[in-house]
């Protein structure tokens, strides 16, 4: 283990504990999607999670600003568990971004107006400030000069950093990523991963569901692997790259990495 | 050489025949097709004026001067059979659009209720909402018609009977239903300036709450004030000057009611049978409209925080908006075209006056025209405005 390894380890361990997941099952129906997962995550860790398709991966994050809704466990985001509680529910939601596969920017609206309509109508922020806030992360993820068109006209790099743009907009605690570049060209993934990887150098909470795995081993604290509904593997992206333990992490591995 | 369309000089072509070059093809076929129009119109014209000649049949529309003869059930503007045919045809034109434009309204209003409705999670009224939509929408309109004009006349009490709504003010009869008139009172002017004040007040109040918000990011309450500016005044003043309310109660005498107003029971069969049947049209296109939004947009609104309702009116509503208006445009035409329908219950529409107009001076031709301008206009306006709404909130792609 190198030494800036071991400095950010100690660092993380000394961190305060941001998300909880514990002993959460979910059934979609009769199939049962998510079977006692136990995560935590501290404050600043960046965290990758793969698996293959099925594996309950997406639905573990987007449980988490309950997009899904867990049956049984605990979810505790930034000291608010996760209960029908609607107004707990809007809190947790201003504290984390997500990012999707699909983008899902709002087509009848300006790059600008996707980025400034939750600062406006959830944080109540002024049109001026919005706007100001909305231009800097536009500036940040290199896209200002496209801030008056509409989604249909950028490309899908484009879009996809406009849809992390718009989430920094709310100044949330933690990033979601489900499968960000999924959807995307080749020669697009890299502009979307370059500002993801920025973020994660400023100490931005990240969960990020992504098949990239150089991203994984540059970016991520911890390698998450995920089959069936369980986690079956977690590790430093070293030893889980290198020194898979179990079988199917050295299957699942076997079938990306080597075409 | 130079090219016609783009100015370019470009290479002498190699010599073709003319019958073959695209562009002398191109012209040639235009003119023909316009040759072969102008001769079955002029054929039709010509073929139908010697065959009315020959009978002695008048042509012509002078015909709408002269005493109609005919007397008119129900008539919002003023009609007596004395009246020219101008007149009559005048009054079915405006009971036509009363029709039309309440219909329009009101189906609107349902059918958008029905839609949502028929979404909902909860079971109950989804399955209430869906066999009215699919009972409704699956039988012949002209049956539905024929249905509520009985239920309607036949159904209801009689006028002895009638079910008292509002004792005293408000009756419900085979004849229809029968409202009080309000006596004219001079604050009533007074009133409606106010009305109008309020109004352009409201207006006023959510420019400056709009301001507000982008300046402050403060939100401020908009459907109270808007309440308070539009009745408040009107309320008031109405109130100071002692409540002056004098109405004229329909009442009983003989074999009927006196005084007050009617809506007969034709034009509620007729109204009834055309909001609800188009209605059920109206629904699927709301229901249609909802679903083509991605669930994406849904989970990206509520990803940021938005609560459902602004989600809704924010997010899912306008892009819905741009589905769901082309086949209303289509829905608004056909309650329209199909108040003609009113016909085969006997209120008094367009096509109704103008059948009436054609048996009593045999100039079929004239009359019909009249009925397809008249619906061509009414038509051809609705879809105009539709069209331009359409276009003004069209999505702009690359």
């Amino acid at each position: 283990m190198t030494p800036q390894r071991q400095a950010r380890r100690e660092q993380l361990a000394a961190a305060p504990i941001n998300i909880e997941v514990s002993h959460v099952h979910k059934w979609y129906g009769e199939f049962h999607v998510l079977r006692d997962v136990n995560l935590a995550v501290s404050k600043g860790e960046r965290i990758v999670i793969c698996g293959p398709s099925g594996s309950g991966k997406s639905t573990l994050i987007r449980c988490i600003n309950r997009l899904e809704e867990h049956q049984k466990g605990n979810i505790i985001v930034d000291g608010t568990e996760l209960t029908n509680d609607v107004k707990n529910i809007e809190v947790i939601r201003r504290e984390v971004g997500m990012v999707f596969q699909s983008f899902n920017l709002f087509p009848h609206l300006t790059v600008l107006e996707n980025c400034t309509l939750a600062p406006i109508w959830v944080k109540k922020l002024p049109k001026k400030e919005a706007e100001a806030i909305a231009m800097k992360y536009l500036e940040r993820v290199r896209i200002p000069d496209q801030a008056l068109k509409y989604p249909g006209q950028l490309s899908g790099g484009q879009q996809q950093r406009v849809a992390i743009a718009r989430s920094l907009c709310m100044s949330p605690k933690i990033m979601l990523f489900d499968e960000p570049t999924s959807a995307l060209d080749p020669e697009m993934v890299k502009e979307v991963l370059d500002v993801m990887i920025s973020l994660a150098e400023d100490g931005m909470t990240m969960l990020c569901v992504t098949h990239e795995m150089g991203f994984a081993k540059s970016v991520a604290d911890r390698v998450i692997f995920m089959d069936r509904g369980e986690i079956i593997e977690q590790n430093v992206p070293d030893e889980f790259f290198n020194n898979p333990q179990s079988e199917r992490t050295k299957l699942f591995l076997s079938q990306i990495l080597n075409h | 050489m130079t090219d016609r369309r783009s100015g370019a000089q470009v290479a002498e072509k190699p010599k073709t025949a003319f019958w073959n070059d695209r562009d002398v093809r191109a012209v040639l076929f235009q003119i023909l097709i316009v040759l072969g129009v102008l001769a079955a119109g002029w054929y039709l014209v010509h073929n139908t004026l010697t065959n009315l000649e020959s009978r002695k049949i008048a042509t012509g529309f002078s015909f709408m001067e002269r005493e109609a003869g005919f007397s008119i059930g129900e008539s919002l503007v003023p009609y007596s059979a004395a009246d020219t045919y101008a007149r009559a045809i005048w009054a079915g034109i405006i009971n036509t659009l009363v029709i039309s434009v309440i219909g329009i309204f009101l189906a609107t209003i349902l059918g958008t209720v029905v839609g949502i409705a028929r979404l909902s999670t909860n079971w109950l009224v989804a399955r209430i909402a869906s066999i009215y939509v699919e009972v409704l929408r699956n039988t012949p309109l002209l049956l539905q018609l024929f249905f509520w004009y009985a239920l309607v006349s036949e159904a209801l009490p009689g006028v002895r009977e009638a079910i008292r709504i509002i004792p005293d003010y408000v009756f419900l009869s085979q004849k229809g239903l029968r409202i009080p008139h309000i006596v004219a009172n001079d604050i009533h002017g007074w009133m409606f300036a106010l009305f109008l004040g309020g109004f352009a007040a409201t207006l006023f109040w959510r420019r400056a709450a709009a301001k507000h918000q982008e300046a402050t990011g403060k939100l401020r309450p908009l459907f109270w004030p808007t309440v308070g500016f539009l009745f408040g005044p009107a309320a008031l003043v109405w109130l100071f000057a002692g409540a002056p309310l004098e109405l004229i109660k329909p009442v009983l005498r003989g074999f009927d009611f006196q005084g007050g107003g009617t809506f007969s029971p034709e034009m509620i069969a007729l109204l009834v049978g055309l909001v609800t049947y188009t209605s059920t049209f109206i629904a699927e296109n709301v229901r249609a409209g909802i679903l083509s939004v991605s669930k994406g947009q849904w989970e990206a609104a509520r990803a940021l925080g938005l609560p459902n309702n602004r989600s809704l009116r924010l997010i899912i509503l306008p892009q819905a908006l741009r589905v769901i208006i082309p086949p209303m445009t289509s829905q608004y035409l056909n309650l329209t075209k199909n108040s003609s329908l009113a016909v085969a219950i006997g209120y008094p529409d367009l096509v109704s006056i103008l059948n009436t107009t054609i048996n009593q001076t045999g100039q079929g031709i004239e009359g019909v025209a009249l009925i397809m301008a008249a619906y061509l206009t009414v038509s051809l306006s609705i879809s105009g405005f539709m069209n331009w709404y359409n276009k003004r909130i069209a999505l702009v792609e690359r």
